[in-house]
């Protein structure tokens, strides 16, 4: 019999925290896939964020370090510029990488560290009940917008791709999903491109993954995944921003 | 070989000579000269230079390259120190070493850019969240600066925690002779909990979150055993003139240099004033002033602060002895005849009150 799937030996036997529905699992289970697949296991070192991805030392068979809320790019410029020859990501959320964390994100972004930035983006503060993201959009109901995002007093969604490809440091930056299939093989994709160009010298990369959060947007698991085609892509467009020939 | 250099500078070189590989560093007066020595040595000498985006940035930047295995430093003042607290916060928490220098200037707020010694408390009580302690280290010349640094990168290694040179403004800007012949470099020590992939042993993670409060208990507790540790055993202090003192000084740093010229004037006229000097600010030396406190009655602490310090001696003293203090915050430098008339004033009164030593 033929194996066409089995679980990536670097993620730990252990049970996922995350809430039923939630995009973190596919996404920590790709990127074990792929430092797996491109034999990184020994020279891969992750930061890990404060949010719902703050547990990934308990997943994941490499080295691991946590990271205060928002400081992932700086810790992981710090690792970076003393062990080059490692592969070097951090793992941020909306909040911690385009609110509290945004100038650590850009500057590292611009100064071109070749690290990778995976960034979930799932549009609200899941670990601490369901608040308003940077990412959040409008009209989107939140425990801290209860009547939907109005811009006038909480300002626009943060659109981290488009605003990141205007820095000249950047060299990868793509936007996907994980809340179908074919778009999780398209994430797949997107992550091991990102690494390959870190592992080639290309500088900053960055994988932006809409990620479904279906507890604190009060949605049925399927609902989530359709409202992230319906309702999220319309403004977090989906593709490649920036791909920097190298 | 003898050169003239500003402390700033000097604790550049003197960090690079201790085997600093990598600063990270966001300028802020009175300590620039530090950031900029650096990026002119640091490439020349195998290491790393980044100036960061902000104080925040850098400090992180120093845990993840302290993490990495690094020894590893960034310096900064007053409203940047207070920037990088949280990140100091999560270095102790991670047992992770660095040295952190701040070359205090006037506050609060944005204060002024004069030397000042008003971060005593943010410094030698731990400053950020959680409970936990710092070792402070408090240079008082650019010559000792070389003493100091390696210092603090050895005891930041070997009790695996960051450790803060408390400086200030005066001393960085100011130019003194110095040579760094005596600067032995710090040894290695064991860094096989430094992540650096997981190749040939099992992955591991550095992390200070802990839900289960039993556990996170557990562990405060042996922060708190490292810390007795270090109460016991790093404890520095030089002594001046205080055999046949009827008054102790104490002030640490460059409070410590001006009173140094006011008790040389007091001296001169016969009255028996000596000092003690703290180098550690934490550990502080609490048992050397409880035994001076058993022939001396009286104490008189100067700071360059509103009084920071005097609270570290009123515990000291547990009672004992009688505390006079002076003063002078926001970046005023008082000259040491300002400070000699004062002690002189203080050293009357507290002869009119009769003789206070207990037989």
């Amino acid at each position: 019999m033929k194996t066409v799937y089995a679980r990536p030996k670097l993620l730990k036997e252990a049970d996922f925290h995350y809430c039923p529905g939630c995009g973190h699992g596919i996404i920590n289970r790709l990127l074990m896939e792929v430092i797996e697949e491109m034999d990184l296991q020994g020279d891969a070192i992750c930061v890990a964020p404060a949010g719902c991805g703050m547990l990934l030392y308990n997943y994941f068979e490499i080295d691991v370090i946590e990271s205060a809320h928002g400081r992932g790019a700086a810790v992981a410029t710090g690792i970076k510029r003393v062990r080059p020859q490692n592969l070097v990501f951090s793992y941020q959320g909306d909040g911690d990488l385009a609110a509290i964390g945004t100038a650590e994100g850009f500057h590292a972004a611009n100064r071109g560290e070749n690290i990778t930035v995976i960034f979930v983006n799932n549009g609200v503060y899941g670990m601490t009940g369901g608040q308003m993201a940077p990412t959040t959009l409008l009209d989107q109901v939140t425990t801290t917008t209860p009547t939907g995002r109005d811009a006038g007093l909480a300002g626009h969604p943060v659109r981290i791709c488009e605003v990141f490809s205007q820095l000249d440091g950047t060299s990868y930056l793509e936007r996907v999903a994980v809340n179908r299939p074919a778009a999780v093989v398209k994430a797949k994709k997107a992550i091991k491109k990102a690494f390959q160009r870190q592992v080639d010298g290309a500088g900053f990369s960055l994988v932006e993954i809409l990620s479904p959060c279906p507890v604190n947007w009060k949605m049925g698991t399927l609902e989530a995944c359709e409202w992230i085609d319906e309702v999220m892509v319309a403004h977090f467009p989906l593709g490649v921003f920036k791909e920097v020939p190298c | 070989m003898r050169q003239l250099m500003s402390g700033n500078a000097a604790l550049g070189e003197a960090a690079v000579l201790s085997g600093c590989t990598h600063y990270f560093g966001y300028p802020i007066t009175p300590q620039n000269e530090i950031t900029e020595y650096m990026a002119r040595r640091m490439p020349g000498a195998g290491g790393v230079f980044i100036q960061s985006e902000s104080e925040i940035a850098a400090i992180n930047m120093v845990l993840g390259a302290s993490a990495a295995g690094a020894r590893t430093m960034t310096s900064s003042s007053g409203p940047g120190m207070s920037l990088k607290q949280e990140g100091i916060s999560y270095l102790v928490a991670d047992e992770l070493p660095a040295v952190i220098v701040n070359m205090v200037r006037g506050g609060p707020g944005m204060g002024s850019i004069a030397g000042a010694q008003s971060d005593y408390f943010q410094a030698t009580r731990g400053g950020g969240h959680g409970d936990y302690r710092t070792v402070v280290l408090a240079p008082a010349s650019v010559q000792e600066l070389t003493e100091v640094v390696p210092m603090a990168f050895d005891l930041a290694d070997k009790y695996r925690s960051p450790v803060i040179i408390l400086g200030d403004g005066i001393l960085g800007q100011m130019m003194e002779p110095v040579d760094f012949d005596g600067l032995v470099r710090p040894p290695d020590y064991d860094k096989s909990w430094a992540l650096t992939g997981a190749k040939g042993r099992p992955a591991q993670s550095i992390y200070s979150l802990i839900f289960d409060v039993k556990l996170q208990e557990e562990k405060n507790w042996k922060l708190q055993r490292k810390f007795r540790l270090i109460e016991q055993d790093e404890v520095r202090y030089e002594t001046y003139l205080v055999d046949d003192a009827e008054m102790i000084v104490v002030a640490y740093g460059i409070g410590a240099r001006i009173a140094r010229g006011a008790i040389k004037r007091l001296r001169d006229e016969g009255k028996k004033v000596g000092m003690i000097r703290p180098i550690t600010l934490w550990p502080f030396p609490m048992k050397a002033l409880r035994e001076l406190a058993k022939s001396v009655t009286d104490f008189f602490v100067f700071e360059l602060s509103a009084g920071q310090m005097v609270e570290d001696v009123r515990l000291a003293l547990e009672g004992e002895g009688h505390i006079h203090f002076y003063g002078r915050p926001g970046g005023v430098v008082p000259m040491p005849v300002e400070l000699y008339r004062i002690i002189s004033r203080h050293y009357y009164q507290a002869h009119a009150d009769g003789d206070r030593k207990q037989p």
